[in-house]
């Protein structure tokens, strides 16, 4: 049996306006060349189910990193600190989209990338996936995990949040991946279907699954909303693409 | 945040956390994740101190039905002692 091992453990890295932020970063004990995924956690925190899923990705091979997007709101359990950024309205897009610049820059940084970088996010870290990759050009692929609120009305938008992803969708720099349950609010399906036609519009490379009888999160085997068969073949889907867009070994 | 769901309101007087009591200034009522109740989203309340660190928080999930039998229960509470005030020669609280 071939020797297998990886090392996961907190770091620095520079984020938004060169601040110093907390990221979790897990990568295989071997030489590489790997390619890297940046994490982006979703509205309850940079919590234990991300710390597992950044493992899950150098489990499978990847150099993976999930910056702290919270990291500003002080320290503390995941939930308190998560409490806190709600209260204040949750975090800036551009806040959010440099967090990620910054951890793209950092895994590009590392001897052991192989020059391919993509960008995963559930939840609230599923828009902000898909806005990044609008507002970012160093991405070769990202994965949107029911993003809600990529689709926004006049009256949702805020001094934080001033741009409805969805107006950004021709700016979108790499191939989507999307899935979604038929089941949830945020998004519901219709403003699946409106993202998916901005996609159509301005021809761009993805994929959408919508899952009959998931709701949100259903990958979290945490909470009730989990669904195994759902799940399951959505972290299928998850690794096959990018397998394809991000291959092993490239350089 | 995930459905942009949120009332803030000040509050005075104190707030137990899990290490010990602080003065509180802000309660938060927010519909979204719930960390540990079995629910996709609850109203979810936390009263807090922004000066203080994110721990000092006393937080409550619950189901939309129990958040406003609370809500009528802290009404009702209120306007009981104001009566009991008044029959003992208090003033409003």
């Amino acid at each position: 049996m071939a020797y297998e091992g990886m090392i996961a453990e907190t770091t620095s890295m520079v984020g938004f306006e060169r601040d110093v932020i907390s990221a979790y970063l897990a990568r295989p004990l071997g030489a590489g060349p790997y390619p890297g995924v940046v994490l982006l956690h979703h509205a309850p925190g940079w919590d234990e189910w991300y710390w597992e899923t950044t493992r899950k990705f150098a489990h499978h091979g990847y150099v993976a990193i999930s910056p702290n997007l919270y990291h500003r709101a002080g320290e503390g359990s995941s939930d308190d600190v998560a409490a806190r950024v709600r209260a204040a309205g949750g975090v800036a897009d551009d806040q959010v989209v440099g967090d990620t610049d910054g951890a793209v820059q950092y895994l590009r940084s590392l001897p052991i990338i192989n020059g391919k970088v993509g960008l995963i996010g559930s939840c609230s870290g599923g828009r902000q996936a898909f806005l990044a990759a609008c507002r970012l050009t160093n991405l070769d692929a990202v994965v949107e995990l029911w993003g809600g609120r990529v689709v926004m009305s006049e009256d949702e938008l805020t001094d934080k949040q001033p741009v409805a992803p969805i107006d950004y969708t021709e700016h979108l720099s790499c191939p989507l991946l999307g899935l979604f349950g038929q089941e949830d609010m945020n998004p519901p399906p219709h403003q699946v279907a409106l993202h998916e036609a901005a996609l159509k519009k301005h021809g761009k490379d993805y994929e959408f699954h919508m899952y009959d009888g998931a709701g949100h999160g259903f990958f979290y085997h945490d909470r009730p909303a989990y669904r195994v068969e759902q799940a399951l073949d959505g972290w299928g889907k998850v690794f096959d693409f990018f397998e394809r867009h991000l291959p092993a070994g490239a350089g | 945040m995930c459905t942009s769901i949120v009332e803030i309101v000040s509050v005075e007087g104190s707030g137990k956390a899990a290490s010990g009591w602080f003065p509180v200034e802000q309660a938060v009522v927010d519909y979204d994740h719930p960390t540990h109740a079995m629910l996709e989203e609850s109203i979810n309340i936390d009263v807090v101190n922004p000066s203080l660190p994110p721990g000092m928080r006393v937080a409550l999930e619950l189901t939309p039905d129990s958040a406003r039998a609370l809500a009528h229960s802290i009404l009702s509470a209120v306007e009981a002692a104001h009566e009991w005030r008044v029959e003992h020669g208090g003033k409003r609280p």
